[in-house]
């Protein structure tokens, strides 16, 4: 039995494990504030918080509840807008009443909890960090400008919130229900799942999976690898950085080990689905869904990564760019699993450039994305390694284009001449993310784009003379 | 005052469809359609899909007791198909199980053969084959064919629109069970109850006052649930009329993608002639309307492209033409603008491919051009209160348009990655049914004796706030606590033959008519003050809750006053009818006045955009915009700001994808994208124009809900002129949606050199 507390209740559900939290809320619980807009994760219209237990507190984040599996609900508290509402609005109702940053309404509630997410975060909320909280939340009506405004407001009355614990803050100020404070001790008092029978498929984020086979799910239940130790954790092992296979792509953008090795990863990490679904999909997810255009196997690709992959006894360890066989094809046998992912990490790592265009900027799946990680020996390219996305049938580790760098200066020359040889390793097709022209001519323009943007003094390069 | 719904919005306890507390027993449709573009049913196989357990019954057309029509306008659109397919996604069956998963389970059993016929996609090649809507129709004004001498100027092209999914965030959805003796009640997301019970009527055989179509509100709808909200309702009536069991239908974002029609694409052949001082003598365009399978509401939305076709210009020779074409995609429907934007894109086109064979900027031709007083419309009516001069100087007076065309041009003569371009989007909107006889409303009015206000009208709420105005006009006219008034749900046994909330119409159409009603009221509960007070009527008013008699205040209370009305027997109902005045229109001359006012404003778009990716940014949109006397400040800003980041999505993200053979590419989020926080203008600063505004709108508040939206346009102009910038070579096109793709193709396209 699944068992979690929804709002203010502990509930035990026999649901199949696979039965999505979204369908749990509206139509078993009743609490219809939680609202159906896609379920695929894109409009954020069924957001809601996830408090995660860590000692004596409760962490908490957004999630997209029409991909969340019953089963990654265990020993969490799940909130609804219904379990905000205290009799008062709070702050952030307040500011978009105030602001009338809603229209028809129906997206709204997603809306509120986005921006609670927030305002529960353990961090300073800023205006820039309040908007980021909403940009999965898709409204139709308003175009935005009030919810901006909204989220501002709520920014400067969360200044005085303290990181160490924003939850009694928030409820010694009347904007929780009080009920928040003994959520950590009755979390403590669910025990963890039994272990299921062997041949029940596991999944991890879901953010994938409940998208394409939410009703199969629905009906045969499965397990979770969300909360297996071995496969948590990001930390540096003899010259190797190991990321565990179930480190969400939030975890990943906050890892302090690797923001040494990719300065801008924030940023990029921006460019990547949104803030709850960020909070919920894995590294592993996005590595075994094997999509062509994955973004995390491209800058994992760039980074020279190696995937170990285990059976539950023996591991294996196969090179990134030997894992993806075809279309939709991974070098992992049945009954074996990701593990993690390791690449070389040092105290001086090598310069890396991640880019992608996708037909909207935010909260988009790219049609051509690309990393790349190289060293410079005094004016030449020395170890490289390049990848792109979304012009072959896997996330493609362009090798001979790397050699053909290595040794080379860095001029206009040397980068339309790796153009030809990149042109040679690719194969894009025509689909709905871009004609095959386009890729090709976009993949050139990303691959520029690194260069300009590691080396702007000595790349003297006249773009409009491309 | 705010909308009277917005606290239950932020706390989730505003109800939509799919909230409504399900009875015992409810059971769940699910549509069966068809997986070709085009051909003949030979045989359908439900027994699989029967033999599900917890599957109730498949119905198709045989099961239908009236008529198997649901044409709205037209009788050409079945509810289920009959023995041939013309689209896509076209309800062949519906299932109807005691879950929507089961339900789910069985349609993927469904067997269906169907012997292939050639679909058509593109709307040339259906006006090549003579597959026509229905007849098609030209606006003329002036000469044309003579007025091209007079021209030193003459540029032809074409010019193309994309479609439009209108991606409400609450899909279709209806909820149905028996009531009494044989009726029916209806809850769906429609803007139209009417036509809903019109429509269930028909195919079930029953008289109109045996259904009962109820909306309480929409999660959106921006014209997609006028006409396309009815198939799912009929749908959910007819299980739950013959299975005598309340029955729910809501579709997923899938089928309601693959299902229903979008905004019209349209093709069009232009051809402008400008004097030497840049004055358009002669327009002649032939537009070509991607109507889709059926007509739907095609043939009144070809009715106002043809209106709106030469946008904010007075062209003293016009000849306007549009084909309305026949294809095999679902059929096209009522979106925000309602054909206006694609008629707008076209004239702007033109110009803009004047401008740049001139090497002028198009503002110097759309300045030269804008209406003045008195100019005749192309259909016959006389402008009068244009402001779209005055909307343009009061722009240029307020944001200095020279200085940002400078500013643009010193930034692009830097030669970065980047390059910025403006332009300059005016808009005219005429404001009324284009079909005159639709232009009226019915208001029902009960005050209850403690004093509270029930509202019905047939107004729908969808987000545009038509609720929130009614709730005003109401407040002000009984001069109570807007705590005392609720706007009732749009129900079609209290407010009977509505026309849909639609065309912009609904709060001056609806909101007169509650006028009418409360001054009725408000009449009599004088007269019963005067008794009280010994007074004359005339002599007393009500403010605040207050009777005043002279000015001045008495003991007597709203409360008291309602109470002694009802115990001296006074009605405290009333209803209040208004039609349109004014406004008619002969469509054998195309001639006449068929709009109550216009709608004016202008904006100006300036654009970041990446040379490098083809990514770009939309960074300011300003304008003045025509509100008349903004009564709700707040609410005009939210359908300003929302109507122009749509009509951004539609020039530049938005683009539905069909396959050559009528598959849908984008019948997902993932796929087709619409606006999210990050793509909306870093600035939208909307000054208003001060006028004290038409008195035929409500409390002289214009009507705002469609006209922002063209606003949009300018974004595809504005990119335009940055991808010139940094590729002079390349001669412009206009073909819209401007995608990241078609703007990298751009920006790096050799052809011309």
């Amino acid at each position: 039995m699944v068992t979690f507390i929804l709002n203010d209740e502990t509930i035990s559900t026999g649901r199949p494990s696979g039965y999505s939290l979204l369908d749990f809320i509206r139509y078993d619980m009743g609490l219809t504030g939680t609202r159906t807009g896609c379920r695929e994760g894109d409009c954020g219209a069924c957001t809601v918080l996830v408090g995660t237990r860590k000692g004596d507190s409760v962490s908490y984040s957004s999630a997209v509840s029409c991909l969340m599996p019953l089963v990654n609900a265990h020993g969490r508290h799940i909130v609804t807008v219904e379990g905000i509402n205290t009799g008062n609005i709070s702050a952030v109702q307040r500011a978009i009443v105030d602001h009338s940053a809603t229209q028809c309404g129906f997206c709204t509630p997603g809306i509120v909890m986005s921006l609670t997410a927030e305002s529960l975060a353990a961090r300073k909320t800023t205006p820039e960090s309040a908007v980021a909280s909403v940009s999965g939340n898709i409204c139709r009506c308003t175009g935005y400008k009030s919810i901006e405004k909204a989220a501002a407001v709520i920014a400067s009355a969360l200044a005085g919130k303290p990181a160490s614990d924003p939850v009694s803050w928030l409820v010694d100020r009347g904007e929780l229900p009080a009920y928040f404070l003994s959520i950590a001790e009755r979390l403590s008092l669910i025990s963890p799942l039994p272990p299921e029978p062997a041949g029940v498929r596991g999944i991890a984020g879901g953010t994938d999976l409940m998208v394409q086979k939410a009703d199969l799910l629905a009906e045969t239940g499965t397990v979770t690898f969300l909360e297996r130790e071995e496969l948590k954790g990001i930390t540096a092992d003899s010259g190797r950085c190991v990321i565990g296979a179930a480190v969400t792509v939030s975890e990943l953008g906050r890892s302090g080990l690797l923001k040494r090795h990719i300065p801008d990863l924030e940023s990029y990490m921006q460019l990547i689905a949104s803030e709850p679904v960020r909070n919920m999909a894995t590294i592993g997810g996005n590595i075994v869904n094997a999509s062509p255009i994955g973004d995390m196997s491209v800058m994992l690709l760039a980074l020279n990564a190696d995937a170990t992959i285990t059976d539950g006894r023996q591991e294996r360890r196969v090179p990134l760019k030997n894992l993806f066989l075809a279309y939709k094809k991974l070098d992992i046998r049945e009954g074996e699993y990701l593990k993690n992912i390791t690449f070389p990490c040092s105290d001086d790592p090598p310069l890396f450039s991640f880019e992608k265009v996708s037909r909207r900027t935010h909260l988009d799946i790219a049609s051509v994305n690309s990393a790349i990680s190289l060293r410079i020996n005094g004016d030449t390219i020395g170890e490289c390694h390049l990848s792109a996305g979304g012009v072959s049938p896997v996330p493609l580790c362009l090798k001979k284009t790397a050699s053909f760098l290595t040794g080379r200066q860095i001029n206009a020359e040397t980068l339309l001449q790796a153009n030809e040889v990149i042109r040679e390793e690719i194969s894009p097709i025509s689909d709905v993310r871009g004609s095959k022209e386009y890729k090709r001519l976009l993949l050139r323009q990303l691959f520029i784009a690194h260069f300009l943007k590691l080396f702007p003094r000595r790349l003297n390069l006249k773009i409009y003379e491309l | 005052m705010n909308n009277p719904d917005i606290i239950s919005h932020t706390t989730g306890r505003s109800q939509y469809l799919d909230d409504i507390p399900v009875l015992k027993n409810t059971l769940y449709g699910v549509i069966f359609s068809s997986p070709s573009p085009h051909g003949k049913i030979t045989d359908l196989d439900l027994s699989a899909a029967l033999a599900v357990p917890g599957v109730r019954r498949i119905f198709t057309f045989e099961d239908i007791p009236g008529k198997n029509d649901i044409g709205g306008v037209i009788s050409d659109e079945t509810l289920f198909a009959v023995d041939e397919v013309h689209y896509r996604g076209q309800p062949v069956a519906l299932v109807v199980a005691e879950t929507e998963q089961t339900a789910r389970k069985a349609v993927q059993l469904i067997n269906i053969v169907i012997s292939e016929m050639e679909p058509v996609t593109d709307p040339r090649e259906a006006a090549a084959k003579g597959l026509f809507l229905i007849p098609s129709r030209t606006f003329r004004m002036g000469d044309v064919a003579a007025a091209w001498d007079a021209c030193e100027h003459i540029f032809e092209g074409r010019a193309d629109t994309g479609g439009q999914e209108h991606l409400y965030l609450e899909t279709q959805g209806a909820y149905s069970y028996p009531s009494d003796k044989g009726c029916i009640r209806i809850h769906s997301s429609t803007q139209g109850p009417t036509l809903v019970q019109k429509i269930a009527a028909r195919v079930l055989a029953l008289p109109m006052n045996h259904v009962e179509v109820d909306v309480a509100r929409l999660g959106g709808a921006f014209g997609g649930k006028e006409d396309q909200a009815t198939f799912v309702a009929v749908m959910a009536a007819l299980a739950a009329s013959l299975l005598q069991m309340p029955v729910k239908i809501t579709l997923s974002r899938g089928d309601d993608m693959r299902m229903t029609g979008k905004r019209h694409p349209y093709s069009a052949d232009y051809r402008i002639g400008l004097t030497g001082d840049y004055r358009i003598m002669a327009y002649q365009v032939v537009m070509y309307q991607n109507g889709g399978a059926a007509a739907d509401l095609s043939p009144a939305i070809m009715e106002r492209t043809l209106f709106h076709s030469t946008n904010a210009y007075f062209i003293p020779n016009t000849e306007v033409t549009v084909h309305s074409c026949r294809t095999n995609l679902p059929p096209n429907t009522a979106f925000r603008g309602f054909g206006a934007p694609q008629g707008m894109f076209m004239i702007e086109a033109a110009i803009a491919r004047a401008a740049s064979e001139l090497k002028i900027p198009a503002r110097i031709i759309q300045q030269a051009n804008f209406l003045k007083e008195n100019d005749m419309f192309q259909y016959g009516q006389v402008a009068m209160d244009v402001n779209i001069g005055k909307c343009f100087t009061a722009l240029n007076k307020e944001f200095e348009i020279d200085r940002i065309e400078k500013e643009i041009a010193e930034f692009n003569s830097r030669r970065t990655i980047y390059r910025k371009g403006m332009a300059l989007m005016p808009v005219c909107f005429g404001v009324s049914f284009t079909n005159t006889s639709m232009n009226h409303a019915r208001a029902l009015v009960h005050i209850y004796q403690d004093g509270s206000i029930g509202i019905s009208t047939g107004a729908v709420e969808m987000g545009q706030g038509v609720n929130t105005r009614l709730a005003r006009v109401a407040a002000a006219a009984f001069s109570v606590a807007p705590a005392r008034i609720r706007i009732e749900t749009t129900n079609t046994t209290r407010v009977a033959n509505t026309s849909p909330t639609a065309a912009s119409t609904g709060a001056d159409l609806n909101g007169n008519a509650l006028l009418i009603a409360a001054g009725k009221l408000t009449g009599r509960l004088k007269e019963v003050a005067s008794q009280l007070l010994n007074c004359a009527p005339a002599d007393v008013s009500l403010q605040e809750e207050k009777v005043l008699v002279n000015g001045e205040q008495t003991e007597l209370t709203w409360e008291k006053l309602v109470r002694e009305a009802f115990l001296m027997r006074v009605a405290l109902s009333e209803t209040g009818h208004y039609a349109t005045p004014v406004i008619y229109f002969d469509k054998t001359l195309e001639k006449g006045h068929p709009f109550i006012y216009h709608v004016y404003g202008t904006a100006v778009f300036t654009v970041l955009l990446d040379c490098l990716r083809g990514r770009y940014s939309i960074e300011k949109v300003l304008l003045v915009h025509d509100f008349g006397n903004s009564v709700n400040p707040d609410l005009d800003m939210g359908q300003v700001e929302g109507g122009i980041v749509q009509g951004i999505g539609w020039m530049t993200m938005e683009e539905v994808a069909f396959s050559k053979d009528g598959r849908m590419l984008t019948d997902s989020l993932s796929t087709y994208k619409v606006p999210d926080i990050y793509s909306a203008p870093a600035v939208i600063d909307c000054r208003a124009l001060g006028t004290k505004g038409p008195k035929f709108a409500l409390l002289s508040s214009k009507a705002i809900g469609e006209p922002p939206f063209m606003y949009g346009i300018g974004a595809f102009f504005a990119l335009q002129n940055a991808i010139r910038a940094f590729n002079p070579a390349w001669t412009p096109d206009f073909d819209a949606p401007l995608t990241p793709e078609k703007v990298l193709m751009r920006l790096y396209d050799r052809n011309n050199q």
